[in-house]
């Protein structure tokens, strides 16, 4: 049936005829036009840069708009080490983007804490506060890494329905849409991580273990 | 470039010049042979103005704070102590035996500072001040009043040590946030257990 459909798509648009669906157009509309937010940590950041500019032109990917106020951006690329005393501010600007938003953890630190991550002062991955779309490992991870980041988050997007169990975050009206800043505590963040979000391959949410 | 006197040279100018003065030379046995002077906090800034206003030293430039955690230790010492052994034929005679004997030493806080002079071109000079013990008497007098530059490193060793600066103008945390309780430089900081890798790990 599906492939009957793309068939007769092709074979319309062949004799002049455009067909589309509402569906398509808006994750082509989602897809090609995402808009990152201004927005470094550490060394990764300037990779990041590397990459919008002219050698590696993420513009060809319609992410060149890094927008510098997180209401007009779609992504957040979080791009370096998160400290401790940063992640409120990180999940932060996360809360003040519209839907649809999408997040991309760039780098060791950004995943894991990478090589500080016994550190005291840094956050062991961003995804203990917030939902990670697409990760990039890397130390820091090279121009073409976060393009094929970007590839791999619109595949993502592409792939998404507008109905069904399939269709974007945004679109499942018992999904948040804001997560709670941590506060700063006695001896670390509290809490040290969001159940809601941090979850293992099993669905369940990961226990810190003493 | 003038020449800079030696650790015992300085001890005794300071000496002579603030009167009451209590300078310790602590050596250094690398090959950098790097001496730095303890000095008692009583002094301390008397000392400090004497070393930055001295028309030879004219150490104008304080370029480090350090914070040093020293742990409490035990000290290890075998003496000869004379004592009645039970012979093999059960007489006893007197023999000296070798004892193994344990004492605490405290451990202490310590400041160090790294003077440098921009008119003289020399240095360094190291300054020690060492707080009382780690927990409840960890006071020194603060520098900052004589060299300026000493202000935000010491309120990073207040931050991360937890030594306190008598006499520093602004005594606030600077790299963690207010209300965080820990000294995490110390040597028996222990982290908060948020590792989800801890299980994998030996």
């Amino acid at each position: 049936m599906e492939q009957n459909l793309k068939d007769l798509k092709l074979e319309l648009s062949k004799n002049g005829i455009f067909t589309t669906t509402l569906e398509e157009l808006y994750n082509w509309g989602r897809r090609n036009s995402v808009w990152p937010l201004t927005f470094g940590l550490a060394c990764c950041a300037i990779e990041m840069i590397a990459t919008t500019m002219a050698r590696y032109d993420l513009a060809r990917f319609g992410a060149e708009v890094f927008r510098a106020s997180p209401r007009q951006a779609d992504l957040i690329i979080v791009s370096g080490t998160v400290t401790k005393k940063m992640a409120p501010q990180v999940v932060r600007l996360y809360n003040q983007m519209p839907e649809p938003k999408y997040v991309i953890a760039m780098g060791a630190c950004a995943i894991s804490g990478g090589p500080f991550r016994d550190g005291y002062n840094v956050l062991k991955g961003i995804d203990r506060y917030i939902p990670v779309d697409v990760h990039i490992p890397g130390c820091p991870p090279r121009p073409e890494a976060l393009i094929h980041a970007f590839m791999t988050l619109q595949k993502k997007l592409d792939e998404q329905t507008l109905r069904g169990e399939s269709r974007p975050r945004h679109l499942h009206a018992d999904e948040p849409s804001e997560f709670p800043v941590p506060e700063f505590g006695a001896h670390g963040l509290e809490p040290a991580q969001n159940d809601d979000v941090f979850l293992n391959e099993t669905g369940n949410p990961l226990r810190i273990l003493q | 470039m003038s020449a800079l006197p030696t650790a015992e040279e300085l001890k005794a100018q300071i000496e002579a010049a603030v009167s009451g003065a209590v300078v310790t030379v602590i050596p250094n046995g690398s090959l950098s042979a790097q001496h730095s002077l303890l000095l008692d906090h009583e002094h301390a800034r008397a000392v400090a103005l004497f070393l930055r206003d001295h028309p030879d030293l004219r150490l104008d430039y304080c370029s480090l704070v350090t914070g040093v955690d020293w742990l409490d230790t035990e000290l290890t010492e075998k003496i000869k102590v004379k004592k009645m052994v039970a012979g093999p034929d059960g007489a006893e005679t007197e023999q000296e035996v070798e004892e193994t004997r344990k004492t605490k030493v405290p451990g202490y806080l310590e400041a160090v500072y790294h003077l440098f002079s921009m008119e003289k071109k020399h240095g360094p000079v190291v300054l020690r001040l060492r707080t009382a013990n780690r927990t409840d008497r960890t006071r020194v007098p603060s520098l900052t009043p004589v060299w300026r530059s000493c202000e935000f490193q010491e309120r990073e060793a207040f931050d991360l040590y937890g030594i306190v600066f008598d006499g520093h103008p602004d005594l606030r945390r600077i790299l963690m946030w207010e209300g965080f309780e820990d000294y995490p430089m110390r040597k028996d900081y222990v982290p908060p257990a948020d590792d989800i890798l801890m299980e994998a790990r030996p």
